[in-house]
This record gives structure tokens, C-alpha cells and sequence, in this order.
């Protein structure tokens, strides 16, 4: 398969601008601004058939076509690298080995759109990322592929690059609004939408840094050979991380619809130790999980993941062997989420701690049978209850740990004890 | 006496500032700074922010309270975070902070009574395929073993 996203990342110093335009760096920019309305890009992006890879999978080109064109208010795109979701690091490699694909997919979302301020908000945490994103910025303003008159063409725009300072919530595209906004990263109710009144009320397209890192390659390439590859709904490649259990951690770059048993067990070389696999997280700890024997024929895209009971989320594949106990697995879980509950809607600020206190109990010997059923019932009284898809995200998971591996967390009370150890 | 920026932090808050649509929008960044310069965000630090960004010292109290890196309390020199979420234990995070708090005499939340060594643990880092992992200041630490962490410490002293 032709790599896409992860073209550059094993070139010397693919993080500079050298390297970036000898390998065709800036060229889909040069050609959009000389050959292509703002409206053929987006056109363009639509008929990829890109999705955005945050996790929601939204068609990207028709999110750019919800701004309204009359609008008299300023204008703001912002490429959301507020990477937090657990199992999740593969726009940190984007950042970190090609952050000049991010910025010309910002350059060219931008245009597409007509705006002309964009920001990247990358999370607190990601001190080495921003400095190499600080230099590329430098770089691209100084080669005139931002700020008056890009290239010659008359198109002006801004790059801000704006550092967070921690909290997963601001991940969530209206929480990153508000933190944005010099506020705490509390989500906002949808509708209406950023497209329509996102920052500072104003017209707003937030893109995930592996949505805008693809945009120069489509343009540059052309929509049709990247709607070639993939599945019917989901077209072009996505990237996946892998972690825990497996033989060989790392980003991968899969075309969309490849089999999930053949990536785990000979991409990644399966699970080491001469341990079994017991069962694996595909999109992030904000997804169900599944077991073992519920792999089977499953592919690697948005349908073929749904259709077996979890989402393909951000692509954050999370592996765990036969020794692994499920109830602290769970746990661990909810008390991330706990942890990061915003706190503004009360199903989920009460919810994911009363969730997270259950299982901590559970899994030091003090759980009740009973205990199982009242999780099921905080988790079902989250979901759909709170603003912002962060309920769900808590809820959907506990409740797949205790349905599907609920011999385990029965045994593990009525033994007081882990049964694995 | 009152707190204040240096001249030339001064002018990076002028300059960022300048930059944003909104001069609130630039609250987060310029907490930051200010927690560089003045070590830690304490309520002289907290209203100083507020009284040269024009915001109310609730509000800036309010933001600082919901972040993770805006600390209202002193940090030790060295600020190690370790990794707890789910990839990372996984991979024996567990050992890596009990080595940790053996090594330094402390507990997790706690600071060494030399000022050196804070540990933390914390959420999930975007580092997880090279787990147990830790952030020391702004530097990753991945791959960890009990020995690489004594190497860490060493390193450190």
C-alpha cells in the first residue's frame, strides 16, 4: 500500500521545510492558489471522500460547506491538536515528524473556506511538538506561504499557534472553543454549530491535524485516487495506534476496510509472551471493547466497527493479553474519566465518579453482585443526558466491560479477590 | 512587593496578545507564562494576570483552577509526571511509581523537602505505544524500566 499520512515521517529531518518541499511539499498549495477556486478545493475535499479522524468520521468538505458565505463576522479555522484520547498518539507523530503537511492543510482549508486567521491548539503537555511546530510556522511564513498576499496570489492568512494547558476535555471541539475563548473547557450546546456561531460566536471549522494533514496529498493527487482506495463509505487510509499487549507498538498507516485479526496478528506481530489475546479497545478508551472471539471478520472502518457494537473513534487500538484483569482494566477507565469530567452536566459529573468508585470497590474485594446492575444503570442514565459526547464516551465502556465479561467481574466478588492472579 | 513581569517578559505579552482576535483568548497562553516567571500561580500572580488582561480575578481564578499545568501550589524543581491511564498500567506503570516513591522518600501529590522532586500522576500523555512512559518538566520519558528510572533520577541530581 502507498503510504499517505506517514510518506515523510522515515526521511532525515522530515520536520523542516527542505526536506518537506523536495518531496513535493507546497506544490497542492501553489496549484490551488494559481488554478483553483476556493469552491474546486472544497469540491475537491468532497469528492475524496474524507472523513474527519478525530473520531466523529463527519465528511470533512461538507463541513467546510455549512460556512455561511454572507456572513459579515470574522472568520476562524482551527486544527484541533489537543491529542488526549487514551491509546491515541498518532497526531503527536504528525506534529512531531511532518508538521508542514499540517500547516499547508491548514493553509489550504483556509483558503478553501476564505478565512483568514486560523489557530492550531495543541495541548499543554506536547512541549517538544510545539517547538517544531513554532519553526515550521516560522518557516512557512518566512518561504510567503502565510501571512499578506501567499505566493503571490492576493490570499492573506494568519497562523496562531496557541499551546492548551491540559484537560482531555478540550478535545471536544465546543470545549476547545471555550478554552480558546480564555475559559475553562466547558462544551457547548449543539445546535447551532461552530460552522455557524463557533469562536467568540463567529463562524468556525475545527479539523483534527490527520483531517487537514491529508488535504495537500488530495489536492495534490487528486480526489479520485484517494477515493479509490478504502471502502464505499470510508475512503483513503486512516492511521491506528497501537498499545499494550502486542508485539509491535506503534503508528500504522491501513487502508480503510483491512481485516482487524490479519493487522493485529501479522502487522503487528499479535500478542507476545505466548499469551492470548483476551481483548482489544479499537478506537480509543471512549469505546466499547471488544472480546477476543467478536474480531472475527471485523474490518478497519467506520461501518464494519459499528456493525460489530463499538465505533473506529481516533484509531487508538488498545490491546490486552490473558492476564489481564478486566474489572481493574475497567476501572482504570473510569477513573480517567472521572478525572476529567468537565463537571458542568451532573449525569456525568456524579455519574463517572459514583462508576468509578463501584469498580474500585469491586476490584479491592469489597463489590456486591449488586454493584454490576447499578453501573448498568448510571452508565444507561449518562448516556444521552449530557451536553457533550463525554457522557457516552464514560458510559459506553463500563457497561461493555461488565456485559461482556461479566463471569469475570461476578467471580471476582464473590472471591473478594482478582480470579487472574 | 507587587508582582510584575520583566521587561522582556513584558514585551512577549504584549506581542502574543496583540496577535489574538480578543485579548481574553490569550488568558491560557499568558498563564503560562506567567507561571514560568513567578514559579507558581498564587493569588498575587492570579490577580496580576487579571488586571493586564482586563478579566475579573474570579474568572481568571476559575480557569486556572480547571487545568492541570496551571499550578496554584509550588512545584518542586523537577516536576516528574507519571503516566496512569490504561496503555501505560498495562504496561507496569504501577512499579515504575513505586520505584519512583521509594527512590525520592515520597508519596504521589508530595515534594521532596529539598525542593528538587514533585511526582505526580497523571492521564494519558499521547505516548502510549512506548509505555510506561514519563514527562519531567517538558521532557518525555518512554519505554521505562525500574532501572532506566534510576538512571532518570541520577541524571537529574
Amino acid at each position: 500500500m502507498e503510504k499517505i499520512l506517514l510518506r515523510n515521517i522515515d526521511i532525515q529531518d522530515s520536520h523542516t521545510l527542505q526536506v518537506y518541499e523536495s518531496r513535493g511539499g507546497y506544490r497542492a498549495l501553489r496549484k490551488a492558489l494559481k488554478e483553483m477556486t476556493p469552491e474546486r478545493v472544497t469540491e475537491e475535499v468532497k469528492a475524496s471522500g474524507l472523513r474527519g479522524r478525530g473520531g466523529a468520521g463527519f465528511p470533512t468538505g461538507m463541513k467546510w460547506s455549512f460556512v455561511p458565505k454572507d456572513s459579515l463576522k470574522p472568520k476562524y479555522l482551527i486544527c484541533n491538536a489537543d491529542e488526549s484520547e487514551p491509546g491515541t498518539f498518532k497526531d503527536r507523530l504528525l506534529i512531531e515528524k511532518d508538521p508542514h503537511a499540517m500547516v499547508e492543510g491548514v493553509i489550504l482549508a483556509s483558503y478553501a473556506i476564505q478565512f483568514h486567521t486560523a489557530f492550531i491548539y495543541i495541548r499543554g503537555e506536547l512541549a517538544f511538538g510545539a517547538k517544531v511546530l513554532e519553526r515550521a510556522i516560522a518557516e512557512a511564513y518566512q518561504a510567503g506561504y502565510l501571512g499578506k498576499n501567499i505566493s503571490g496570489s492576493g490570499y492573506d492568512l494568519e497562523l496562531i499557534l496557541h499551546r492548551g494547558a491540559g484537560a482531555y476535555i478540550c478535545g471536544e471541539e465546543t470545549g476547545l472553543l471555550s478554552s480558546l475563548e480564555g475559559g475553562r473547557g466547558w462544551p457547548k450546546v449543539k445546535p447551532p454549530f461552530p460552522a455557524t456561531h463557533g469562536l467568540f460566536g463567529c463562524p468556525t471549522i475545527v479539523n483534527n491535524v490527520e483531517t487537514l494533514a491529508v488535504v495537500p496529498w488530495i489536492i495534490d493527487q487528486g480526489a479520485a485516487r484517494y477515493a479509490a482506495i478504502g471502502t464505499e463509505k470510508s475512503k483513503g487510509t486512516k492511521l491506528f495506534c497501537v498499545s499494550g499487549h502486542i508485539r509491535n507498538p506503534g503508528v500504522y498507516e491501513v487502508e480503510m476496510g483491512y481485516p482487524f485479526r490479519q493487522f493485529l496478528e501479522e502487522d503487528c506481530g499479535g500478542v507476545p509472551g505466548g499469551k492470548k489475546l483476551k481483548g482489544v479497545i479499537p478506537g480509543g478508551a471512549s469505546m466499547p471493547v471488544l472480546r477476543a472471539d467478536e474480531i472475527e471478520g471485523v474490518r478497519m472502518d467506520y461501518e464494519s466497527m459499528q456493525a460489530a457494537g463499538t465505533l473506529l473513534g481516533s484509531g487508538g487500538v488498545i490491546v490486552m493479553d490473558d492476564s489481564t484483569c478486566m474489572v481493574k482494566t475497567a476501572w482504570n477507565i473510569a477513573r480517567f474519566f472521572a478525572h476529567e469530567s468537565c463537571g458542568q452536566c451532573s449525569p456525568c459529573r456524579e455519574g463517572c465518579h459514583w462508576m468509578e468508585k463501584i469498580f474500585a470497590r469491586i476490584d479491592n474485594g469489597s463489590g456486591e453482585k449488586a454493584d454490576l446492575d447499578l453501573i448498568l444503570n448510571i452508565s444507561g442514565n449518562i448516556i444521552g443526558r449530557t451536553i457533550c459526547p463525554f457522557g457516552d464516551a464514560a458510559a459506553m465502556p463500563a457497561a461493555a466491560f461488565i456485559k461482556k465479561y461479566r463471569d469475570e467481574f461476578e467471580e471476582h466478588i464473590r472471591q473478594k479477590r482478582c480470579v487472574l492472579t | 512587593m507587587a508582582l510584575e513581569f520583566s521587561p522582556e517578559t513584558w514585551r512577549r505579552f504584549e506581542e502574543l496578545v496583540g496577535r489574538y482576535p480578543k485579548k481574553e483568548a490569550a488568558l491560557i497562553p499568558v498563564l503560562s507564562m506567567a507561571q514560568k516567571e513567578f514559579g507558581h500561580l498564587r493569588l498575587q500572580a492570579m490577580e496580576y494576570v487579571a488586571k493586564i488582561i482586563e478579566l475579573p480575578a474570579a474568572r481568571v481564578y476559575s480557569v486556572v483552577s480547571f487545568y492541570t499545568m496551571l499550578n496554584m501550589k509550588p512545584v518542586g524543581k523537577y516536576h516528574i509526571q507519571v503516566c496512569r491511564t490504561l496503555p501505560c498500567a498495562l504496561m507496569g506503570e504501577e512499579r515504575m511509581t513505586a520505584r519512583l516513591k521509594k527512590k525520592l522518600g515520597i508519596q504521589v501529590g508530595e515534594t521532596t523537602s529539598d525542593g528538587n522532586f514533585t511526582l505526580t500522576e497523571v492521564e494519558c500523555l499521547a505516548s502510549c505505544g512506548t509505555g510506561p512512559m514519563m514527562q519531567v518538566n517538558e521532557d518525555y520519558y518512554e519505554n521505562l524500566t525500574e532501572a532506566k528510572v534510576d538512571d532518570v533520577l541520577e541524571s537529574l541530581k
